[in-house]
């Protein structure tokens, strides 16, 4: 067998992913957090708070819950069942920025957290921001010309 | 050339070996020597955490030997973090004249090869000791990604053990380190870091036929052949590359790294890290051969040799697999 056979059937081999497994757990527990933002929303609301004020009250209250989770160790046990479930909402941005944050603790607060805790979202941060000044200078440009 | 290096026996006088929490409520729990409620083992990282194991695992092993730091002559150590500091931070301290090792997860056997080979080689050398950790949570971040990151893992995924294993090799004792194959480095073009078993299997079949073919002896010549940490894939893999061959292999053959958790753990592919067949053969392996529950056996510790870096810039996972011939001698020491 050479090199490329033995290629191909390792990769042939390889076992996928359970996807449809993975989506309905994705589907329930992702519809489950919104579900619980939903709720979350009605309760901001009764409190007499205005409804865009709800919302980012909501935003911070799944931020905080998640940061918690992580640190308390739960949210990485419920996200390998759940996957894109829990990473799509804003719980998974969150994690993956507390995550390093907590992993880098061991080597200070400037060189260890300050350094690394953008390991991970720091590709989405730097792209979204680029996006958005690329799109901002865009807007800006052609709502001059008109 | 013969690849081959057989000497006159040398023996394993002691073993040692040491595990985290998962090691503890796996399979072979009760074999270590001490495993531990928690991955931290008292320090304040986990990376100290696993040089902590290493120190523990060797004293377990000179203990058993009969020996102190100061009576060992030589000592091979190596583990999974960057430029081994596991090793050197739990060692410092020692009087023992170190060598350090990096053989990814088959530096244990990379080890005992070089110190049976020293052993041969100074007459004067009392002894000489192979020592290898891993540690999860170390490897884990040095690797992969953050630990408490939430992310789901592939079928092929392996799980890095909490584990640290020394065998200190010396002039008497009933078993007995008969040969050493050293093994060469396999680039089979795998490129999945959740895949390694894939990346070493064409290493160890390498090796093992390189073994066959120049000892003249056969498989089931061995009561056990045991391969470090190829997991479930890696072992499949390995199988289908020997079907022809070497088709008695299968009823020989186990796996470090399909053994280690059993089927209890969601590890996927099964167990990997320097640790894995370390602590194995330290806790289970050697001390079967001593019992006379085991005549012969070889180890063939299988590494990955690749890191993060290397991958991102379009690089391969190498394999390497060492192999050590050990047998029992039946002798009363």
């Amino acid at each position: 067998m050479n090199r490329n056979e033995y290629k191909r059937l390792a990769e042939r081999r390889a076992g996928r992913s359970p996807v449809l497994r993975n989506c309905l757990a994705a589907f329930l527990v992702g519809g489950g957090i919104c579900l619980f933002g939903e709720a979350l929303t009605g309760v901001y609301l009764l409190l007499g708070a205005e409804e865009k004020t709800a919302a980012t009250l909501v935003t911070v209250t799944l931020i905080f819950l998640s940061a918690l989770t992580s640190a308390l160790g739960i949210f990485d046990d419920l996200a390998r069942v759940a996957g894109a479930g829990t990473l799509v909402p804003v719980t998974g941005f969150a994690n993956a920025v507390v995550s390093p944050a907590l992993d880098a603790k061991s080597e200070g607060a400037i060189l260890g957290v300050g350094a690394k805790i953008f390991t991970v979202a720091g590709p989405v941060l730097l792209y979204a921001i680029l996006g958005g000044a690329v799109y901002g200078t865009l807007l800006s440009l052609f709502g001059w010309l008109a | 050339m013969s690849r081959l290096l057989r000497f006159p026996p040398v023996y394993v006088c002691g073993t040692g070996a040491v595990g985290g929490y998962e090691e503890r409520r796996g399979p072979f729990g009760e074999c270590f020597d001490l495993t531990a409620e928690d991955d931290r083992f008292g320090m304040p990282s986990f990376e100290q955490a696993e040089g902590e194991m290493a120190r523990m695992a060797l004293s377990f092993a000179l203990g058993r030997a009969g020996l102190s730091p100061a009576e060992l002559g030589l000592l091979f150590a190596g583990d999974l973090q960057n430029q081994c500091v596991a090793s050197s931070q739990g060692l410092s301290g020692l009087p023992t004249p170190f060598l350090g090792l990096f053989g990814a997860c088959s530096t244990m056997v990379e080890g005992m090869g070089l110190a049976a080979l020293a052993l041969t080689a100074a007459p004067t050398l009392p002894s000489a000791a192979a020592l290898s950790s891993s540690h999860n949570a170390a490897a884990e971040r040095q690797f992969r990604t953050p630990l408490e990151y939430g992310s789901q893992r592939t079928p092929t995924a392996q799980w890095t053990a909490t584990a640290a294993g020394a065998a200190v090799l010396g002039r008497q004792g009933r078993v007995a380190v008969t040969a050493f194959l050293p093994g060469r480095i396999c680039d089979a073009g795998i490129t999945d870091a959740a895949n390694m078993g894939a990346a070493m299997a064409p290493a160890a079949a390498d090796t093992l036929l390189a073994y066959f073919r120049e000892s003249g002896e056969r498989p089931e010549d061995f009561d056990l052949i045991l391969t470090g940490d190829l997991g479930h894939e890696g072992s499949v893999l390995l199988r289908t590359l020997l079907s022809e061959p070497l088709p008695t292999l299968d009823g020989v053959h186990e796996d470090g790294g399909c053994l280690f958790y059993g089927e209890e753990k969601d590890v996927h592919g099964g167990a990997s890290g320097c640790g894995c067949i370390a602590s194995l053969l330290a806790a289970v392996f050697l001390p079967r051969l001593e019992r006379g529950e085991l005549t012969r056996m070889l180890a063939v510790g299988t590494g990955a040799l690749m890191n993060p870096g290397e991958l991102q810039q379009g690089g391969a996972i190498a394999g390497v697999a060492h192999l050590v011939r050990i047998e029992a001698t039946g002798q009363e020491v």
